[in-house]
């Protein structure tokens, strides 16, 4: 199912509703969530709402959830009761969260606007793509729209999952935050030999890898000499790309927001 | 087919794994035979004999078979899908269709790709998913929303998606793709809707399409006349079962379904050229080169959609090319497969409504032996003697094994549902067990597996159940042969005396075929049952 984008919400709330801006530094409600309630959140949001709102929440006109900028709503409640509601009238469905799930969603908004300060500056998707076929040599490891190597996350719908601000201090310090489906995992078979690769399953008795050759390889636990995580081998482009070619390649990235299966 | 014995066939198996290249070429598929460690279509090789040349499992050691892993589907559809085995990696489908990657030796997942058919997609009988084609690094799905998909087989990633049909139209896709050459081939189901069966090759690397058969001619083509009026724009004649494949004569073959509508033929008068058929097709054009109707002008919805079965034996003392053919009709074929010649035909259950063939084959039809208002008792049942469950052909023994049921049931005219006479006909979807068939002595319905000589159509042995059977089978070359069926028990038979060597009870209705492969040195036999797979070895130890 492809990406849909309805800019017909905008039209709604704009002749519904007088623009009302909210800015995170000036709360209406306290915060008392953990940062497992804004990690959960964010799941929900890139789960339910990325799809029209994209991952920047920035993808319908005259909103942008990323940085706090809504239409109607002044309070935390005011989003709950979007989130739950719908907007009548709008592509705005209702859902069926809970109020713990909608409250976490909030919490989640809240924090990206807290970081949105230091998104990138305004790059160059088609100059980013060169960087990351080129200069950055991306495709080593990374695979976009059917081209470039396996080992690492393919990036084809990457644009939909993960914020500008994200995709950028990936590439300047890839090991701030790995996600669960790109850790790497290195393995010394019984007669020695030394594999590595992104994991893909680990139970307690195997575990299972896409190794560097891009080959499936499964091992039972007890027979391997060495097993572990190993850190992400994914360099800091920082120094490597100017601060215009980040914005371009994260332009990019951002821009990559191929299929879904 | 060469023979060998089976622990050097698994000697040979080990060593390709080394050597093999990761492309799945389509040389490797043509000779899958060669690597017997590995299953690379529906039915192991483009003949369909659902053979294992691997032999470390034989009939001495069956009785030490043990569980390795069961994979549990997150699905309650039936699983009807046969895996395919890749070095190591084994491929099947978690229906409708999200395909999954799993270790083959333990059943633990590499990667699972999941697909949601749009909401139009109406299948008639279940949204199930019979398996996946491979070739190169590709995998491909057909849908049952009607679609063609590839997707890489390292990764799971789409690497793209055509419609075959329109599902909004009613066509779906339950069958899995044949893969000849450069092309990927499959046909549409939805028979018993009004549609028009298709059979359509893809350019196996970017989805374009080549060529469209058509199962029921258009105006102006021959054929088109056995349908009356407009009836061959929504004739049926689906293809929802695996083809064959014949190098020498660069011919595929499907079985096609029932005319549609399928149990009143008032408004398609005609033979229904070319519904419960086998066509045979250039695989280059998609020309029809020759065609055999098991049952022209078919009122009792007996789709001839079984595997293609292509063997060369010795018929009436002399070596021929054959394809082999117990049809739901009742009846089983012996035909030249490279003419199309009706060499020789019989009934193997107990049939009614035909009583023998004519010079050229065709079937003579019982007076009366039609849908009345009343009610008309046929034999064998509207769902067959046999149905969709693929058979077996080991070159060993020279058998051909089908698994197939004798029953009843009531057909009327004027809309009304086949009504059940004899076993109950209750169809679930989640391939539960039935354990009260409804019939009032042990002969008015069973399953069987049966065993038959391929040159006279005598069956040679039989395995007996109580309840009927929707499983397929597979024989090897250790002269075992598995099977199973409703009631959830999988066995194994003596391949020359059907002798029962072992059973396992799995919980759950097998709707499926099994199929076998090694990893490692340990030979492996694979079944689907209930909601999950099952992989069975033998005990660790046992020679």
């Amino acid at each position: 199912m492809g990406y849909k984008t309805h800019p017909a919400i905008a039209l709604a709330f704009l002749a519904s509703f007088v623009s009302c801006i909210l800015h995170f530094a000036s709360p209406v409600s306290a915060q008392h969530e953990t940062a497992s309630d804004i990690a959960d959140g964010g799941r929900v949001y890139r789960q339910s709402c990325a799809n029209c709102h994209g991952p920047d929440g920035n993808e319908i006109p005259g909103i942008d959830l990323g940085r706090g900028v809504f239409k109607t709503a002044k309070t935390d409640e005011d989003l709950m009761r979007i989130i739950q509601k719908g907007v009548p009238g709008t592509p705005m469905p209702p859902t069926n969260m809970s109020d713990e799930q909608a409250k976490r969603v909030v919490a989640y908004l809240r924090s990206t606007a807290a970081t949105a300060t230091t998104a990138s500056a305004v790059g160059d998707a088609a100059r980013g793509k060169v960087l990351f076929e080129g200069k950055g040599g991306c495709l080593k490891c990374h695979r976009a729209n059917g081209i470039g190597s396996r080992v690492g996350p393919d990036l084809t719908g990457i644009g939909r999952l993960r914020r500008s601000v994200e995709l950028e201090r990936s590439l300047v310090d890839p090991r701030a935050e790995v996600l669960p489906t790109a850790r790497f995992y290195r393995v010394v078979t019984p007669d020695g030999a030394v594999v590595t690769g992104r994991l893909l399953n680990i139970d307690t008795f195997t575990v299972q890898m896409i190794d560097t050759k891009e080959q499936l390889r499964s091992f039972t636990r007890a027979t391997l000499k060495e097993a572990g995580f190993i850190p992400s081998p994914m360099p800091s482009y920082k120094g490597t790309f100017t601060t215009q070619e980040l914005a371009d390649i994260v332009s990019y990235l951002a821009s990559l927001k191929g299929r879904t299966n | 087919m060469t023979r060998r014995t089976g622990l050097s066939a698994l000697a040979a198996a080990i060593a390709a794994v080394v050597s093999l290249d990761a492309q799945v070429t389509f040389e490797r598929i043509l000779n899958a035979d060669r690597e017997p460690h590995n299953w690379l279509s529906y039915s192991g090789t483009l003949f369909n004999h659902r053979y294992s040349r691997l032999a470390q499992i034989n009939t001495a050691n069956a009785k030490d078979l043990e569980l390795k892993w069961i994979w549990q589907a997150r699905s309650l559809e039936k699983f009807e899908a046969t895996p395919l085995v890749v070095d190591g990696v084994l491929y099947t489908v978690q229906a409708p269709n999200d395909v999954v990657a799993l270790d083959a030796a333990t059943g633990r997942p590499f990667w699972t790709t999941t697909y949601t058919p749009a909401p139009e997609a109406r299948t008639c009988c279940g949204r199930v998913n019979r398996g996946l084609a491979i070739l190169g690094e590709t995998l491909y799905m057909g849908t049952i929303d009607a679609h063609l998909l590839a997707i890489d087989s390292r990764s799971g990633e789409v690497l793209w998606k055509t419609e075959v049909a329109s599902a909004k139209e009613r066509y779906s896709i339950t069958m899995s793709p044949v893969v000849v050459k450069d092309k990927v081939i499959i046909g549409t189901a939805g028979g018993d809707m009004p549609t028009r069966g298709q059979v359509v090759a893809y350019d196996a690397k970017t989805g374009k399409e080549v060529w469209r058969f058509f199962t029921i001619p258009g105006p102006g083509e021959p054929g088109n006349e056995t349908w009356s009026g407009d009836s061959w724009k929504t004739g049926g004649a689906a293809v929802w079962n695996a083809g064959a494949y014949d190098p020498e004569t660069n011919l595929v073959f499907f079985g096609t379904g029932n005319p549609q509508p399928d149990w009143d033929g008032r408004s398609r008068l005609g033979d229904n050229l070319y519904s419960d058929s086998v066509v045979a097709l250039d695989a280059d054009t998609g020309q029809l080169k020759w065609y055999y109707q098991f049952t022209p002008h078919d009122e009792l919805d007996y789709d001839a959609t079984q595997v293609p079965l292509l063997a060369d034996i010795t018929f009436r003392g002399r070596p021929r090319k054959v394809m082999l053919w117990a049809n739901r009709n009742g009846l089983m074929y012996i035909l030249d497969r490279v003419t199309g010649e009706f060499l020789h035909g019989k009934a193997y259950v107990k049939v009614n409504w035909a009583d023998g063939f004519d010079a050229k084959g065709r079937p003579q039809r019982v007076p009366g032996m039609v849908p009345t208002r009343e009610g008309t008792v046929i034999r064998p049942h509207v769902h067959g003697a046999t149905n969709w469950q693929p058979p077996s052909f080991s070159p060993r023994t020279g058998l051909f094994y089908v698994a197939h049921f004798e029953n009843s049931s009531t057909v009327a005219v004027e809309g009304e549902f086949p009504r059940p006479n004899g076993i109950n006909p209750r169809q679930t979807t989640m391939g539960q067990i039935n354990l009260q068939p409804f019939f009032n002595n042990e002969d008015e319905a069973y399953g069987v597996v049966r065993a038959y000589d391929p040159d006279t159509l005598d069956p040679k042995w039989e395995f007996k159940m109580a309840d009927i059977t929707w499983a397929g089978v597979l024989s090897t070359a250790g002269d075992v042969v598995f099977s199973g069926g409703k009631e959830g028990y999988f066995f194994a038979l003596d391949a020359r005396t059907g002798a029962l060597l072992w059973k396992a009870a799995l919980g759950g209705q097998i709707n499926a075929g099994p199929m076998s492969y090694a990893v490692n040195g340990r030979q492996y036999v694979a079944i689907a049952a209930g909601n999950s797979l099952f992989a069975f070895g033998l005990r660790d130890g046992v020679k």
